[in-house]
This record gives structure tokens, sequence and C-alpha cells, in this order.
């Protein structure tokens, strides 16, 4: 029988390359791809030719394995797609979550096209999170390991797309992942720990923003949730709610972001007491199949790295989610992504509104 | 999943006769040929040998003969060699070569100029990328030091009018070198009746061996060397010789030209037919280079609206191994110069693919790969639009 073929999609570091080794070893015909995508000024001469450090990392461990490896190129996209939606995002004053943009438009969008016009049969990341296949059903579940668990950049993927998509660590620890990758001499070192974007740049998302999206950084009004003037601020970017850092040390009493208001650029601000929201809005929401039912209690993660919180969905309608939640949650933050589990599966996901 | 080799022009695989010729050399007859003993004498004798061959192929005198670690060196050699050699001796200052030229020929003569102030001029070419004769009469001068046009073109195919070329070269005293590494595996000619000062060859282009070539001409050179050290090569070339890689070159380049009467008409078959079919089926292809003046084995092309960097991984995945003039490993490809001098549009040279044959390349393998490539390009094109 012909062997399935599946790309794996390469960043040169320890997951995506033990990905391609558990692949090898369960007898996938694998390949690599790494996607050229668009990154800010980065020091290098533009257009250069020269292979930056990560590409010449997956290529050799593209070697090691004897795997064939590619570089596609996708800046234009990136940045059309997953770029410039960010800076109109923060320039309309939401926080976007531009990886989980990139999973579903660049990496299942135009990589996964690739992928399946080109004769292969899957495309397979290093995500931790799990699948699981019942005939035509895909359900997403988070990995094994809780603590790397990344069910939550992948909540956006469509059924279609997962029934092509491989999670080969999943079912494993990232200890294990390490001591594999040890055992089958490939390089151990995490490439992406920087908590930084891809795309930034060195001087940093705030840097990044201020050069692209300068309508985000001008001084603007401080208010309180009475709507009483308190002072200014120095533009929306600078702020994200929950936040203390850099509201004057004049107060008497620490204050907070409570919310930002982009029509007015102005930003509320208040006390611990008044911060916290146990109620949002999600939109553009994904759905699984398998449906969500209101009288049921999920749990929710608002954030990449938050705790989940119990919450009962209140209705569904025009493609919207009303969410109460079990407990207030200090930084319900409008364009970050909210996740509803049902023990450990995904089952929908939508962006706050 | 078998995958077919359509990049001759990039490299061949060595041929197993050449392997066997040169397998003693590295073990056995292991001798520094500027040794005086016998192991040492074993070694000169069979580096004698090879330059006797190859000085008896291109009809020169031994000493016409040096051997280099390839291609590149050899264009180093001839271009910046010889450019220094005739400013020292007879005051010349001016240099002439073509925009379609290999990098190893057209970097050499930008640091000629950038770095060592001779006076660099580039001759036209027309649309299939051949020297304008015209412009390069106007442009020769008696200060012209030498003149380097490359005899055919790796990028697009065309064959140069080499002879012609060094008419007019020699009518003003200019020395000729031309970069013959892909023409050497194709084409049977000699420096008598093709008067070129210098050539530059390379051996894996012709089913030899990786890292040796040499440069030729009627009689030893003048220039000076450009790797000094020991007096190898009549001086000009210093450094222990290559052995194993030089016997495998003679013998490489013997067993290309005791082919090339059968296997040119078969390549050329093929490759006119591939031309035919790729032309024929895919609607916005054109074809880059002279249709009739080029290597038997080459063929090459560029289509609208294709990204051919993607082009090149979407055959990969399908089991053809081709190349692009704009082919970048780090999916930052820039349009190929040598297509630009061609007056092909930026965009449009971005949509490039060569595709060259060789000695495992069958009528099966062209009907397959051109019956994969019309639906490659389509899937392409969706991408792009």
């Amino acid at each position: 029988m012909e062997r399935k073929k599946v790309v794996v999609a390469m960043s040169g570091g320890v997951d995506s390359s033990v990905a391609a080794a558990l692949l090898l070893d369960e007898g996938y015909d694998v390949s690599g791809i790494m996607l050229k995508l668009w990154a800010d000024e980065c020091g290098e001469k533009e257009n250069s030719c020269c292979p930056p450090e990560a590409i010449r990392q997956a290529r050799e461990v593209a070697s090691i394995l004897g795997i064939p490896f590619y570089v596609l190129d996708v800046r234009d996209l990136f940045k059309a797609r997953i770029v410039d939606g960010f800076i109109s995002d923060y320039a309309n004053g939401f926080t976007p979550n531009p990886c989980f943009n990139c999973n579903r438009w660049i990496r299942w969008g135009v990589l996964l096209d690739f992928v399946l016009q080109n004769g292969n049969d899957f495309l397979a990341t290093g995500h931790y999170a799990r699948l699981e296949r019942e005939g035509e059903f895909v359900r997403l579940r988070k990995g094994v390991d809780e603590t790397k668990d990344q069910s939550y950049v992948l909540s956006g993927l469509t059924r279609e797309q997962l029934s092509h998509t491989l999670l080969p660590l999943g079912g494993y620890r990232k200890v294990q992942i390490r001591a594999i990758a040890r055992e089958k001499g490939l390089p151990v070192a995490d490439r992406r720990d920087s908590q930084d974007l891809c795309f930034v740049g060195k001087l940093g998302y705030r840097d990044f923003l201020k050069r692209h999206a300068p309508e985000a950084f001008v001084e603007g009004q401080m208010v309180d949730s009475s709507g009483m003037r308190v002072g200014t601020h120095a533009g929306l970017a600078n702020f994200t709610i929950g936040q203390r850092k850099g509201l004057g040390a004049g107060n008497r009493e620490p204050v907070y972001v409570l919310s930002k208001d982009a029509a007015q650029n102005a930003i509320v601000v208040g006390s611990r007491a008044e911060l916290g929201r146990d109620r949002f809005t999600a939109r553009d929401l994904n759905i699984s199949p398998g449906g969500i039912q209101s009288a049921d209690k999920y749990m929710v993660k608002t954030r990449y790295k938050a705790s989940p919180v119990g919450c009962s969905l209140i209705d569904i309608q025009n493609g919207k989610l009303d969410v109460i939640l079990e407990e207030p949650v200090l930084d319900i933050t409008p364009g970050q992504i909210a996740v509803f589990y049902d023990g450990d599966e995904v089952v929908a996901s939508g962006i706050i509104q | 999943m078998d995958r077919i080799y359509l990049d001759y022009a990039a490299t061949t695989p060595l041929d197993r006769r050449v392997f066997a010729k040169m397998e003693p050399f590295f073990t056995q007859d292991f001798g520094n040929p500027s040794s005086i003993h016998t192991f040492g004498q074993q070694a000169e004798a069979a580096v004698d040998n090879a330059r006797t061959g190859i000085a008896g192929m291109f009809h020169v005198s031994t000493d016409g003969v040096i051997f280099t670690s390839g291609g590149s060196e050899s264009d180093n050699l001839a271009v910046r060699g010889t450019a220094l050699w005739q400013r020292r001796t007879h005051g010349k200052n001016k240099i002439i070569t073509s925009p379609v030229e290999h990098h190893a020929v057209l970097a050499t003569v930008e640091q000629l100029g950038d770095a060592y102030g001779f006076d660099v001029h580039l001759v036209k070419v027309d649309r299939s990328g051949k020297v304008d004769l015209t412009d390069l009469e106007r442009l020769i001068d008696e200060d012209t030091a030498v003149v380097s046009i490359i005899f055919a073109n790796n990028e697009i195919g065309t064959i140069n009018p080499v002879s012609e070329i060094a008419e007019v070269c020699h009518r003003k005293g200019a020395i000729f070198h031309s970069d013959a590494v892909q023409a050497a595996a194709h084409l049977e000619f000699d420096l008598e009746n093709s008067p070129i000062d210098l050539i530059s060859i390379g051996a894996h282009k012709f089913y030899g061996p990786k890292g040796v070539g040499a440069l030729v001409s009627r009689k030893k050179p003048e220039l000076f060397p450009q790797i000094t050290g020991g007096k190898q090569e009549n001086g000009l070339r210093a450094g222990t010789h290559n052995v194993p890689s030089i016997v495998g070159m003679a013998e490489a380049l013997l067993l290309a030209r005791e082919g090339m009467a059968v296997r040119s008409p078969e390549l050329t078959h093929m490759r006119d037919r591939l031309i035919e079919r790729v032309t024929e089926e895919i609607p916005g292809a054109m074809v880059t280079g002279d249709l009739k003046e080029r290597l038997p084995n080459h063929a090459s092309f560029v289509f609208e609206s294709v990204d051919g960097n993607r082009l090149l991984v979407q055959l990969d995945m399908a089991g053809f191994a081709c190349s692009s003039g704009s082919a970048c490993k780090t999916g930052d490809p820039q349009p190929s110069d040598v297509l630009l001098a061609l007056g092909i549009e930026p965009k449009l040279a971005l949509g490039s693919l060569r595709v060259t044959l060789g000695s495992g390349t069958t009528d099966e393998h062209i009907d397959s790969f051109t019956r994969a490539l019309p639906g490659l390009i389509e899937a392409n094109r969706k991408r792009n639009s």
C-alpha cells in the first residue's frame, strides 16, 4: 500500500523536529516545510538570500531525518492578513492574538492548501494538542501535558481543517519529547521561547506599533467609571485591561485599566474592586459540529495563559455567544480569544467583543 | 517515490567508469606529484597523462592546460589573472563582458572595476541572450585587456558565436576568455577551429567529480596566478594536485566526447518534444533563450503569473528535480539578472523554470514530466491570483 504523505510545518525547534521523527516512525512519507513570514526590519538587507538561523537549523534536522525540506514564501499574505490586521486591531482598541489568526489563515490556510494540492494527505505540526477521530468526526483535545497545552491557539480551526491534520505530540509530555530528541540526535533547544511576536522585529511590539499604528499612541483622556476626567494617557496601545503600571503615581489608591474606548480615545480606570467582569460576548464563533448546549456548563479560557473558569452560555444568536462566568475575571480583553472546553475537548471558540 | 532528475546543468552523477579510474589514487597510488620518490612519480605520471589527454581533445599544447578546483576558479584565474597581467605588461585597462555571464565571471569583473579600477563594459545581448557583435566591435579597442563571454549559457542554454567573437577580439589584440562549463559537456569543439584564447571547464558537469576543473589555452597563458605558492602548473596555480579528481576529469571528458555523436541527437529530440509540449499545453508559457542555437539538453521557460520558487517545491513533491534562474533555498527569490538582461519583465522572470536532461533521461521521463507540469502550474497560479 502507498504510504500516506504528510508535510510537517518545521521551525527547527525540538517540537516540530520530534513531530517529524515520530511520523517517520509511524511509517508516513514525511517532508518538511518552513514558511517564510513577513517580518519588520530585522537588521538584514531586505530580500537578502542569506539563510536565517531557523532555516539553517530546520534544514539540518531534515537532513538528519533524511526528509525533503522546503521554504515557502508567504510574506505577502502574512503581511496582508495577519500583520495588517494586528495593526488595525490595535488602532481600534483591540488586543488581537495574531498566532491564532496565523494558524487559521496561514498555516491551515495557504500552507494546508498547498500541501493538499500537491499530493499530500496531511499537514502536521509540533503543537501540544490531541486529535481524536471517529469516522468523519474529529475532536480537538488538550495535550496530555497540560502545562504545554496549545489547544487554545488551534481552537479556530474548522473540522475540515482538522480532518487533514496530524498532531503527533499531543499524547506526550515535553520531557518525553526532549528525551526522544536526544535519543534521535536531534537538537533539543527551544527556538521559539521568546515571548514576543515573530514579526515585530528586535525592538518589541510596542515599538512596532508606534511605527505602524501611530494613531494608537495619541494622548487621550483618562476617566473614571462615572465618566469624570481623572488625567491623560499616552495612547491606547500602551494599556491593556487590568494594567496598573503607567497610570501615574499621583493616585492615593492604586488604579487599574477597566476598559478602553477607542471611539473617544479614552481609557476608563478604577479601583481593584471595580475590576473584573462576569459576562462577555464572543463573535466569529467556531463551534464543534457536536454542538454546544446553553444548558450545559463549560470551562472557558480568555487568554492563552489564563486559568480556565466555569461558565454557562446564555444565548447563541446571529453568530454571537453571550457568556456568564462563575466568577469575575480581571482581564477580559476585547480582541482576545475565548476558548470553551468540555472536559479536555475544545467545543467552541470566539473573539471577545 | 521514484524521483526523476532533470537538473543536469546543475550537476551530474559521477560515471562509474570514471569512478573506477579514480579509485586507486585515493588509497593506493596516493603520492604527491611534486615528490621525487617513486610514489610521487606515479602520481605525477597520472596527472601528466590526464593533461596530455585533455590537451589532445582541445588541440592545445600540454602547458596550455592548468588544473583548478573547478569552473569558478578557472573563470577567476582567466579574467582576473589576465586583466592584471595585461595591465602590468601592456598598460591595458579595459574589460568587456556580457550581462548574461555566470556569476563567477560577473562578480570577478565587478571586483576588477570596483577594487582594481578597471574600465568595465557590458556588451549588449539580444532577446535570446546572444552577444551583439556590432556592439562588441563598438566597445573593443587597443586598450582592451580581456573579453569574457559565456560559450553556452547555463540558465537559458543559448550558444554564443564564439569563433566570431574571437576574431573581433583578436583584431584589436584583446585576449578572449569563454566560460565553457556547460558547453564542454555537450559540444565538441577545439581551440584550433574555435580560436578562443582561454576556456574554463568543470568536471562535474560532464559526469566527472566535483571540485576539479581546468583553464585551457593553446599554449601557456600569460596571466598572474590567483593562488600563489608552490610551482605547480607552471607556476600559474599553486597547491598540491588533486590527483584522483584530475584523473577522473580527463576520463570523464573523454567519455563525454565519445558519447556525444549518439547522445546529442537523442537529447535534442527529447528537449524539443519537451519544449513543444510545454509551450503547446500551458497557456502563458514562453521559452527563454534561442530555440535553435542552444544546448542539446537544455530547456528553459518563463510562465506568466507563476511563482517559480514555489513551482520547484511542487515539482520536487511530485518527484521532479528541476531548477530555476531565481532558485533560492531560503524562499526569498530575486529575478535572475540573466533573464532581466534579455528584457524579460521582473515579475515574469520570477516564474522561470529550467529543465536539463542527461544520461539518465528517457522518453518516459519527458512524458511523465509534461503530464504533471500543467496541473502544477495551474495550482501555482491559483495561489497567486
